[in-house]
């Protein structure tokens, strides 16, 4: 699908703040209120725009860390429906936050959340391994989030070191 | 025993205007919380590609001396980014020079160029540099004012009011700091022809030419009879958010680069050789950082233009750079008094226009390389700063 330059600049404006007025992105692109809710509209019906999640920092909330795990996944992919269904089978399970189809030495890369480490082997042993199809899991505990989304959260941000009035 | 020092300054320099924004910049220095407007860089930090070109340029050792003109594979990008944006040719070998900043730049040109008493045609308001350099070098800066009623653009007949026998340049700034204004061809056709006419030199100031919003940028070099008169002078700095790098270029027919390179080697040697690494990596592989960078910045213009406006403060919509020169003269005050009020009362730092030239007198430049949460915040302040002003006026 191809979009005007309008629409692009929205979904940049929008990417880096979905809470910016449209009165705001209106005045920032010079189009109309109107034009503006009408293209936002058009990218949510088209699921160009699927939703507007906030990035949370669990970890700073205490008895709400959670253990994330990335696991590779290899599969027998199935005559005619390839790997979609076993996908389907794993990516329905709640406590599974992303799900890719790789390419490489692996299928399926699965990131899964859990409160506990016994919670991810438990949810890998018993439900994972055990889908017909799946024939081998190989389960990595994440240990810290530089960054996510395209948003440093552990580490060096580059902060603002101008000088207060310059030429 | 204390000394007369007056005794041993020389007269240019001890007579040098002090720049009206060091003023400034010491009072809003000394306070905390202060939202500025008065920021003449790009609030984005170098594209870590290139600094991490420069660092790893350091890790390999490259930390000798370079050809005075710059290393040659820099100098080849710039040809080749000159020849792409404008198709023009300059050669690498001998046509063009790698600075330390814009600003150098322009000092080897007034150097190599001017003789005592002769005149460079500045369009003011103006870069706080432009009139210094040109007496530091011995020459005599000639203020064209420009107005708000022609969207701060020179006119062919107010320079050529100004040509004496003694003129020998024009100083071109598109897109101009501080009005932001931008020349399209159809000016630039207008100006050449009086350039032509009079046979001036140009010293054309690109640095924002990365930066034009509404139409792709139009060099005077690309205007027929400009381009064997026309030192043409660009640099990193605005476009490539690298001000802190210190690296310019210029790039002039080879009679005027022979003159200007030997003053170079004398005087700096060269730019920082581990940094022109940097810059090489900037021109071959930044193109949609600089975009993105350009977008932001146009998004930022539309929200500032309008919301001066709606607070009172009549604002031209500038083609480029990342300035706003609003009117102040409804408030009653001198821009002077306006900034300097402003900052006591709200906190709010912006450029009096009067230090950019008489003709800047009225106005205020603001700086909007800041986030879209400092301007919206600033705009509020200004609100309140200028209710009682406005009331008054009634």
């Amino acid at each position: 699908m191809k979009l005007t330059n309008e629409e692009l600049e929205i979904l940049a404006i929008l990417e880096e703040n979905h809470r910016v007025p449209v009165e705001t992105i209106a005045i920032q692109i010079q189009l109309s209120e109107e034009k503006v809710q009408q293209i936002i509209k058009k990218l949510e019906d088209e699921k160009i725009i699927i939703s507007y999640p906030a990035l949370i920092d669990w970890t700073k909330i205490d008895g709400k860390e959670n253990i994330e795990a990335m696991i590779d996944v290899k599969v027998t992919p199935k005559r005619g429906v390839g790997f979609d269904e076993v996908a389907e089978r794993i990516y329905r399970f709640p406590e599974v936050t992303s799900l890719y189809l790789m390419s490489g030495t692996y299928d399926l890369s699965v990131t899964v959340e859990g409160k506990t480490m016994k919670e991810i082997a438990m949810f890998v042993s018993e439900k994972l391994s055990t889908i017909e199809n799946v024939i081998s899991t190989t389960t990595h505990f994440m240990l810290k989030k530089y960054k996510h989304d395209g948003v440093i959260i552990e580490g060096k941000q580059d902060k603002d070191r101008r000088m207060v009035v310059s030429p | 025993m204390s000394l007369d020092y007056e005794r041993y300054l020389a007269n240019t320099a001890n007579h040098l205007q002090p720049s009206g924004i060091r003023k400034f910049f010491d009072l809003a220095a000394s306070m905390k919380g202060v939202i500025s407007l008065g920021v003449g860089e790009p609030d984005f930090t170098t594209p870590w590609n290139i600094r991490e070109t420069a660092i790893a340029a350091l890790e390999e050792g490259f930390t000798s001396y370079t050809a005075n003109a710059g290393l040659i594979e820099l100098r080849q990008e710039i040809s080749t980014y000159l020849e792409k944006s404008f198709h023009v040719q300059y050669q690498a070998e001998n046509q063009i020079i790698v600075t330390v900043g814009a600003s150098q730049a322009l000092d080897l040109a007034f150097r190599a160029i001017l003789n005592p008493g002769d005149e460079v045609l500045i369009i003011e308001p103006a870069f706080v540099s432009y009139a210094a350099l040109v007496s530091i070098a011995g020459g005599n800066p000639i203020a064209i004012p420009t107005y708000a009623s022609n969207g701060f653009k020179v006119t062919a007949k107010q320079i050529e009011n100004a040509i004496t026998a003694k003129t020998k340049a024009i100083l071109l700034c598109s897109p101009n700091n501080p009005t932001g204004t931008y020349l399209n061809k159809q000016d630039l056709l207008e100006i050449a022809a009086i350039i032509e006419k009079h046979d001036l030199l140009v010293l054309s100031d690109e640095i924002y030419s990365e930066l034009t919003y509404d139409e792709k940028y139009t060099s005077i070099v690309t205007i027929p009879g400009m381009y064997e008169r026309t030192i043409l002078i660009n640099g990193f700095s605005k476009g490539f958010a690298m001000t802190g790098w210190r690296l310019g270029f210029l790039a002039a027919p080879p009679e005027l680069t022979s003159v200007m390179v030997k003053i170079y080697q004398y005087t700096t040697m060269c730019a920082p050789n581990m940094l022109q690494h940097g810059a090489i990596e900037a021109l071959r592989n930044s193109y949609d950082q600089v975009e993105t960078m350009r977008q932001s910045y146009r998004r930022r213009r539309n929200y500032i233009v309008h919301a001066l406006n709606s607070i009172g403060l009549d604002c031209h919509i500038p083609g480029g750079a990342f300035y706003v020169f609003p009117s102040i003269i409804r408030t009653g005050l001198t821009s002077e008094e306006f900034a300097e009020q402003l900052l006591k009362q709200q906190k709010v730092a912006v450029v009096p226009g009067s230090a950019f030239g008489e003709s800047g007198e009225g106005y205020i430049r603001c700086s909007y390389a800041t986030s879209m949460q400092q301007l919206q915040e600033a705009i509020s302040r200004m609100k309140v700063f200028l209710e009682p002003l406005l009331v008054r006026e009634v």
